[in-house]
């Protein structure tokens, strides 16, 4: 439809704003509609001392001592960080390097705890159920304070957004159920049986961001839900301004950006933050966990996971908690035997590709999805020359030009890259889905966006290091200058010699004189 | 005769226009130092190793824009400096004929060390700290790895010892190439003994 006519009808509400691009991918979300199941408890916890955006965490623990469920036991350094808390109750047993999940297969500082199977709690934290007479910053430094982070995947620290800001008051909260990403279905069910904790969540953040209207976001493959959602709302005399949208389905709706400009047609300026526009987008899996902090001050220890993928033998939506192993919650759905079996943590689309399963889950782990070798080299063939149809640029929810930049990427002119707004791209995959010529364009984009920030950090470096060097330059020639002058005035010191021997020689005479007189 | 004249008044008075002008232009647009010297500099590592037969980057530099050394002689910064330097100074690339070591960072054993300060006067970013007498230590995160704090040591208790890849600081690499495989390889081999 020619841009004018889409604009027109949107105007007058006919058509609601779709984001630019967006692709199809099949949905294939086997365990729709089956209801959350508890992970057993394990004999073993594996803590990564890092499980968000930021800095990572310092220990408060040492080798031996005794750890409740929901104890902290690290603690956050610097402004973007949470602290962690103790999954279960028990012993910790060492404190060291342990793979996690990372692209590069590298490993961390863990806490390890060995559960003792009583699973008890820690109960410090009181309830807050006056929360509407509470001050939103107590209610921030309580989400910090139980370590939340984003649970849609991205475990940004959540505190951090819920501020009110004079310059950008914030009128709408948007509550993302978007789960755009194929075989992903644990928000989904979240909505099917947790509604009322959801909105008691949603209602918590639109008291601390002073939101007027709220907006739960649902994609119509999940009807379900939208209807569950509206049945609550209408139950719930405290949540007026709040309706529930049923968007076409398209990947990546959930992504921040792309959803705030579906649902209220405002566009989030490249640099800038949705607050800059007035809106702010919670997970329903976060809302769900500040509700826990704030009324029943429990800290983040579990985690909504979607075990799934076409090589599991019984998939399942199932609460896990934070530090057990894939291979532990791989075993409890009947898979044992990783022969040919590609791991991916998180969606198919945005998900790391993983061949450990020994790594622990963290807080962003959304999914874990098993999937037959073959499936997976299938999806990734060997890369063939740009035959320049644009379909990248088309499926681009960011209204890039996906082939130009991984031409500027791939020829390391970085500088380029940046001019077609490499950092805009939310490496969301969908160009690399449609291209025909099966070329890996994300992964271009990452090694792109890796290098620029390498050669920031060397170049910050350099610069340190040159200062330091002139600082030394400068202060070796003060020194040397200060020497110098001390030498002359040493000099000059010993110089005058002579004119003392006439002073007392002139003494002298007139001593000589005055005898004589 | 008097179009001539009038002619020759007006450009002798234009030509003492543009002598003012120009005067007072290179009077205030005045430059301190030389802007290539600086340059260049910038491009530089700023290890500060000497490797290139000068004492410091900022020598270096001033070398390579007085034309008095090649374009090549940074180890450190590898091909890359090399042609940015080239590209700059509009002179043919050249290769760099010392292939630089992986990024390393001097570690001094405390409890050998005399605390003799030799060390200190050597590092040339200052990025070693200690007193007569009292053990040094060595600042990780200033340390450019440049070496020159190892010759001088009486005691031999400085080792280099080959910077850490942080995870924080890993980056994706290129599709396709011996570095993604190796990667892979790795992430596999995680799987097999973890
Ligand atoms: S989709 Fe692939 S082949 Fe088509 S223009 Fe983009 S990069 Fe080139
Ligand atoms: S990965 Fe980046 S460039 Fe490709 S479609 Fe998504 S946003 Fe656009």
């Amino acid at each position: 439809m020619p841009a004018m006519l889409r604009t027109l009808a949107q105007k007058l509400g006919m058509m609601a704003h779709g984001f630019h691009g967006g692709v199809h991918p099949h949905e294939r979300k086997l365990t729709a509609g089956m209801p959350i199941e508890d992970c057993p408890l394990a004999p073993l916890y594996i803590v990564p001392l890092k499980q968000h955006i930021g800095e990572a965490c310092t220990p408060l623990v040492a080798v031996g001592d005794k750890v409740l469920r929901g104890q902290k036991i690290a603690r956050a350094e610097g402004y973007v960080s949470v602290p962690l808390h103790a999954p279960t109750s028990g012993t910790v047993v060492k404190i060291e390097e342990h793979p996690v999940v990372h692209p590069s297969g590298m490993s961390m500082p863990c806490v390890f705890i060995e559960a003792d199977g009583l699973d008890e709690e820690d109960h410090s934290l009181e309830r807050m159920t006056n929360w509407r007479d509470l001050d939103a910053a107590v209610l921030r430094e309580r989400v910090r304070m139980c370590g939340i982070a984003g649970l849609g995947g991205a475990v940004f620290p959540t505190f951090i957004k819920l501020v009110q800001d004079k310059k950008n008051p914030i009128q709408t909260l948007v509550l993302n159920g978007i789960e755009c990403e194929p075989y992903l279905t644990n928000d989904h069910q979240m909505m099917l049986e947790q509604a009322e904790e959801v909105l008691q969540g949603m209602a918590i953040i639109m008291h601390m961001v002073g939101a007027e209207s709220g907006i739960i976001a649902i994609e119509d493959n999940k009807s379900d839900a939208a209807r569950v959602m509206r049945q609550a709302l209408a139950e719930n005399s405290e949540l007026a301004h709040v309706h529930v949208a049923v968007l076409p389905t398209r990947y990546p709706q959930g992504s921040e950006k792309q959803l705030i400009y579906s649902l209220t047609g405002k566009e989030v300026p490249a640099g800038k933050l949705p607050l800059h526009v007035g809106v702010i987008c919670q997970n329903v899996g976060t809302a769900k966990a500040i509700r826990d902090a704030v009324l029943l001050g429990k800290p983040l220890t579990e985690r909504l996971v979607t075990v799934s993928g076409d090589a599991m033998p019984r998939p399942a939506n199932l609460r896990v908690r934070l530090g057990l192993t894939l291979r532990y919650v791989f075993a409890q759905r009947g898979l044992e035997d990783f022969e040919n079996i590609q791991i991916l943590h998180g969606g198919p689309m945005m998900g790391e590709r993983l061949r450990i399963p020994d790594v622990p889950v963290i807080k962003s782990s959304i999914g874990l999805l098993a999937m037959h070798q073959d499936t997976v080299m299938q999806a990734h063939p060997a890369e063939q020359p740009c035959i320049r149809c644009g379909h990248c640029s088309q499926a681009c929810p960011a209204a890039l030009v996906p082939n130009l930049m991984a031409d500027h990427c791939r020829n390391e002119q970085f500088d380029k890259a940046e001019a077609y707004n490499l950092f805009d791209c939310i490496e969301c995959g969908a160009c690399s889905y449609v291209c025909p010529s099966n070329i890996p364009l994300v992964q271009y984009f990452r090694y792109g966006k890796g290098q620029i920030a390498q050669l920031r950090r060397e170049h910050d470096f350099a610069e340190a290091s040159r200062q330091r060097f002139d600082a030394r330059d400068a202060r070796l020639a003060r020194e040397k200058a200060e020497k110098a002058a001390r030498r002359s005035r040493v000099r000059k010191e010993l110089a005058p010699a002579p004119d003392k021997d006439t002073t007392t020689k002139v003494e002298k005479s007139t001593n000589d004189k005055a005898e004589e007189s | 005769m008097t179009h001539l004249l009038a002619a020759l008044l007006s450009l002798g008075a234009f030509a003492l226009l543009a002598g003012v002008v120009l005067a007072v232009a290179q009077r205030v647009f005045h430059i301190e130092g030389d802007p290539m010297v600086d340059k260049i500099d910038s491009m530089l590592p700023q290890t500060q190793c000497g490797q290139c037969g000068y004492p410091g980057c900022k020598p270096y530099a001033n070398a390579v824009a007085s034309g008095a050394a090649e374009v090549n002689h940074c180890v450190p910064g590898g091909e890359r400096v090399m042609l940015q330097i080239a590209d700059l100074m509009g002179v043919e690339p050249k290769a760099v004929e010392e292939e630089a070591a992986a990024p390393m960072l001097a570690f001094v054993r405390e409890d050998e060390c005399i605390g003799c300060t030799l060390c200190i006067k050597a590092c040339p970013v200052d990025a070693i700290v200690g007193a007569p007498k009292q053990y040094h230590t060595v600042i990780v995160d200033q340390c450019t790895g440049c070496m020159l704090c190892v010759e001088p040591c009486p005691v031999d208790c400085i080792d280099m010892l080959v910077k850490p890849e942080l995870l924080e600081h890993w980056a994706w690499p290129l599709p396709d190439t011996r570095r993604a495989a190796v990667g892979h390889e790795r992430r596999g081999h995680h799987a097999g003994h973890a």
